[in-house]
């Protein structure tokens, strides 16, 4: 309620067709002042390209492990691997924030940075999409397969039989019957895992940067909607200008697009369950 | 018969089933593969885990230790007053306890040269520690004292090898001469790496002195802070899933807290830390920064984990007990309370070890109410002020030291994340005893 | 002497699809399957009988080694297809399965569309090189099936919408279409109504012009019905095997005959 009372308060201030359209994001810190532009989109651009590099890191591997576990691997190595994989998910997020900033970051930068192995110079600081999109994504490593995991399993074994029966091998059957019937669950966990990934703060905080862009270099700095809103509201600003105010409006659209997203996922995700039940 | 016009397609030549045909050969190359893939997915998986364990450690575990000089220093009455009577008598105690060091130089046969400003940068200034010891114990006067003193965060960082003989540049903060008289210091003994205990007792300091910076304050700050989780999200959570589970009629009403609940799971918590600032500070005038506050937003956040597990280990609880109570007269109420809670106790207390684990390690909510920056002075003075009096978290503290911009406190994060991560790992095998020894089939 | 002993045996072995000798099967410490010797003819319909749980659909699934799939499973004895041992090592059981085709109790189409299901075995072992091949193959598959005329119109609608005996019979398609030379049946019928059984049954019939079909089934009037040599299993041991006319009407065992008069089982 208090979320809508102040974006609405927000909106008072500043028109929100600026708000949604304005391709610019740059806050006077004068405080007051009709001098800043607020737009929303190169800071909801900036995060679903780090969410989108998440998900490529997070998807195939996260995908391949639960196929392995559920389908291939020994009870002992399942008993083994899928605690240690599950570590991953326990690990609070402000430990991957540092793990970007003081050590993925380093590294990229001494890879694609100036002066770097591959003796070319993309990345300029550590801070970057890319920091931000590969540690995130290890993050949702755990997350996507411990789902499908789930998903994969519920696709009934008398599946599986009729395509052995058939003679096909285990790979045949998994990418030929068990995932085309898993499809609409796993398509549901990748939308749960973006969610998380678009809502996540403290490994943008740290890894991403701060300057708000439309770029399509992955290796460029950019900040998230999240980012925003702790660099707006932390420290002593005065919760009625717009400069406060506009974090407000930027929590309300993020819980907006993370609801959105969860509700159709939960969805697909129910629907799915119910059809093997 | 309609078969009869079909053209058979020709088909492979019989192989006997001991040998594979080229194609089976191709399927199962494509098999071996598939598998390879899986291999590498989790491979990849684990070597990250590992990656980032070992690069906790190795840069965390230096936070631990702290090089410091140890002197034997004997003050007497006469320089006490001395000392007092002088209009600078901080200096004038480091004079005394220069000649201290140099004489304990020369006694060892080490004839290193060195002058004041060597000393204040190896040291800080040592003035200011001794006299406050010596106004606090005035009994002490003429007895020898031994001191351990830290060393500068440059001096400890070449102890540790952040800090190398090549890359120093001289500056007013350290010298390559210095080191010199480091190293001789070392060689006597004088200068050595101890256990750092004030880092995991002590509060934050000041961002010029990272030497300093402790982590203790914060942890009492995410102790307060996780009693209010426990005392909030606990009997709420447990009401609730007890109303839904036992007494709730299945309707739509019910139906739709029932999502709401698992979507409530999946708010980014960012939002949770807007919605905290806006209530509780802005509406509720609730203290900034303090614990109660940090513990209101984080037992939002963990309700929903613990809703979901309780109503889970009460649906655990077979059907046959509750008749069985109510068969011999219990009331429903009876029935819930003394018969299905004791049993479905031991998967909540796990589920809320978990949620507490999870929300302390909760940063980005805190950062909104305030609990980053120069907060964690000190210890709470009592346990009521432990509530209200501003403080940081343990995380909080952590994102504070990152965001600094001298690279000594980086180590001090690091060493952070190590007692969070003990903590933590400490929480989640306790949830893991209980779930093993209380582990019931029914 | 000896070469006329051999000779002779080569004669009774030409009609034997399958010989199965000593077969053990463990499932962990329990022995399901009790010193088991069976021969199974071609182009004949063989059929398994016996109460629940005694080793019948166990000792179906070792013939096309589907039990490998299950880890606990340890299978002892010698099974040959044709004469080659099929649990030797060279074997590949990916291209056993693919001569020896299955079906299950519960009718289970992928989750694809009919002519999806029909061309999955055919395009996984490659067995036709374009478009125009494999429409014969699944046309000529449904019509095996005894389904076409149902579903001619509709070949890219999924196959689960379908009612329960046109997907048991869309699976017996499936199975047909990869070619197989043996098809086993693990009780096709109990999932379904009695016309579907019906049709189904008629539909073995007419299999078994081309292939050795077993088929296991709890039912003894369909055992009577399709069948022309019986197995009758129980708690793990074949009890007896014959002549189908000859089990029902003239059974040797004591347990056979407690059997089929419905006094066990």
């Amino acid at each position: 309620m208090a979320l809508i009372f102040n974006t609405v308060e927000f909106f008072n201030l500043y028109p929100a067709s600026e708000f949604f359209t304005s391709l610019s994001w740059a806050p006077s810190f004068s405080g007051r002042g009709g001098s800043s532009e607020l737009g929303l989109l190169p800071l909801l651009w900036g995060t679903l390209y780090i969410s989108i590099v998440a998900l490529i890191v997070a998807v195939p591997i996260g995908l391949f492990s639960a196929i392995y576990l559920s389908e291939y691997a020994s009870s002992n190595v399942r008993s083994f691997a899928k605690p240690l994989l599950g570590i991953l998910a326990g690990i609070p997020t402000i430990v991957y924030g540092l793990f970007a900033l003081l050590t993925v970051g380093p590294l990229l930068v001494s890879v694609f940075g100036d002066g770097g192995w591959l003796g070319v110079s993309w990345q300029g600081g550590g801070r970057a999409v890319m920091t931000a999109g590969l540690v995130m994504g290890i993050m949702l490593i755990p997350f996507v397969s411990s789902l499908s995991d789930d998903i994969i399993n519920a696709v009934p074994q008398s599946m599986r039989d009729g395509s052995y029966g058939l003679g096909a091998t285990k790979s045949e059957t998994i990418r030929q019957v068990v995932l085309p019937a898993a499809l609409p669950g796993i398509a549901g966990a990748i939308l749960l895992a973006a969610s998380r990934a678009i809502g996540e703060t403290m490994i943008v905080v740290l890894g991403a940067g701060a300057a708000a862009r439309l770029s399509l270099n992955p290796f460029e700095a950019m900040t998230t909607v999240t980012a925003k809103i702790v660099s707006q509201l932390t420290g002593d600003s005065d919760f009625a200008s717009p400069e406060a105010l506009v974090a407000f409006a930027l929590g309300m659209s993020l819980f907006v697009i993370t609801l959105t997203l969860n509700v159709i996922a939960l969805y697909i995700v129910r629907k799915y369950r119910e059809q093997y039940d | 018969m309609t078969d009869a016009t079909i053209t058979p397609v020709p088909s492979p030549p019989k192989t006997p089933l001991t040998e594979a045909d080229p194609r089976t050969k191709k399927r199962n190359a494509a098999e071996k593969r598939f598998q390879y893939y899986g291999i590498a997915a989790i491979a990849v998986g684990l070597f990250f885990l590992i990656v980032l364990m070992v690069s906790i450690v190795r840069s965390g575990l230096p936070a631990f230790t702290q090089a410091v000089v140890s002197v034997d220093f004997t003050l007497t009455e006469e320089q006490y007053d001395e000392a007092e009577a002088q209009l600078f008598k901080t200096a004038a105690y480091q004079s005394y306890f220069n000649a201290v060091l140099r004489e304990e130089l020369r006694e060892r046969g080490l004839d290193v040269d060195f002058d004041e400003a060597a000393i204040e940068r190896i040291l800080g200034k040592t003035g200011g520690t001794l006299r406050e010891f010596f106004r606090a114990n005035e009994d002490q006067l003429g007895q020898p004292v031994s001191f351990e003193l830290s060393a500068s965060s440059r001096v400890d960082g070449y102890f540790k090898g952040r800090v190398t003989r090549e890359a120093l540049q001289d500056s007013r903060f350290l010298q390559q001469s210095d080191l010199d008289l480091v190293d001789a210091l070392a060689d006597a003994g004088i200068v050595f790496s101890a256990l750092n205990w004030n880092f995991i007792t002590g509060a934050d300091s000041g961002v010029d002195n990272p030497g300093g910076a402790g982590i203790g304050a914060s942890v009492v700050g995410s102790f307060f802070m996780m009693l209010v989780v426990l005392f909030l999200s606990l009997p709420i959570g447990v009401a609730a899933s007890i109303y839904l589970e036992e007494f709730a009629p299945q309707n739509k009403f019910t139906d739709l807290i029932e999502v709401n609940i698992s979507n409530l799971a999946a708010v980014p918590s960012i939002v949770f830390g807007i919605l905290g600032l806006a209530v509780f500070i802005q509406f509720m005038h609730l203290p900034q920064s303090a614990p109660l506050v940090g513990g209101l937003v984080l037992a939002l956040m963990t309700l929903p984990t613990i809703i979901i597990s309780t109503r889970a280990s009460l649906k655990a609880v077979p059907p046959s007990i509750r008749e069985a109570a109510l068969g011999v007269g219990a009331s429903k109420m009876q029935a819930v309370f003394h018969h299905v809670l004791p049993l479905a106790m031991p998967g909540i207390l796990t589920g809320t070890i978990i949620g507490l684990a999870q929300a302390l390690g909760e940063t980005a909510p805190l950062l909104l109410i305030g609990m980053v920056g120069f907060v964690a002075r000190g210890y709470p003075d009592g346990f009521v002020a432990g509530f209200t009096d501003p403080n940081s978290a343990m995380p909080a503290q952590i994102y504070t030291w990152a965001a600094r911009a001298d690279v000594s406190f980086y180590e001090k994060a690091w060493g952070g994340i190590i007692i969070l991560l003990v903590f933590l790992l400490t929480m989640n095998a306790i949830a893991i005893i209980l779930r093993r020894r209380f582990e019931r089939r029914w | 002497m000896d070469d006329q002993r051999i000779i002779e045996r080569t004669t009774v072995m030409k009609d034997i699809k399958i010989a199965a000798t000593n077969v053990n099967v463990f499932y962990g410490d329990t022995h399901a399957i009790k010193d088991v010797s069976v021969g199974i003819e071609d182009k004949a319909v063989t059929a398994f009988i016996g109460p629940s749980g005694c080793g019948k659909s166990t000792f179906l699934r070792c013939l096309n080694r589907m039990n490998d799939t299950i880890d606990i499973a340890r299978i002892e004895g010698k099974i040959e297809l044709d004469g080659e041992d099929i649990y030797d090592k060279r074997v590949d059981p990916v291209q056993l399965r693919a001569k020896v085709g299955m079906v299950f109790q519960k009718p289970n189409p992928f989750p694809k569309s009919i002519y999806d299901n029909v061309a999955y075995g055919p395009r996984i072992h490659g067995l036709s090189r374009n478009k125009a091949e494999l429409d014969e193959i699944v046309e000529k598959s449904l019509r095996r099936g005894a389904i076409w005329n149902e579903v001619k119109d509709r070949l890219d609608q999924p196959g689960t919408g379908l009612s329960g005996g046109q997907q048991q019979r869309l699976c017996i398609a499936r199975a047909v279409a990869t070619e197989p030379e043996v098809l086993l049946m693990d009780e096709p019928c109990s999932a379904l109504d009695p016309i579907a059984t019906a049709q189904i049954e008629e539909l073995i019939d007419d299999l078994k012009q081309r292939y050795s079909v077993v088929i296991v089934t709890h039912s003894m009037q369909q055992a009577a019905r399709v069948s022309q040599k019986t197995a009758f299993f129980h708690l793990g041991d074949l009890v007896e095997y014959g002549e189908t006319g000859h089990i029902f009407t003239n059974p040797e065992d004591s347990r056979t005959e407690s059997y089929i008069t419905g006094r066990i089982g």
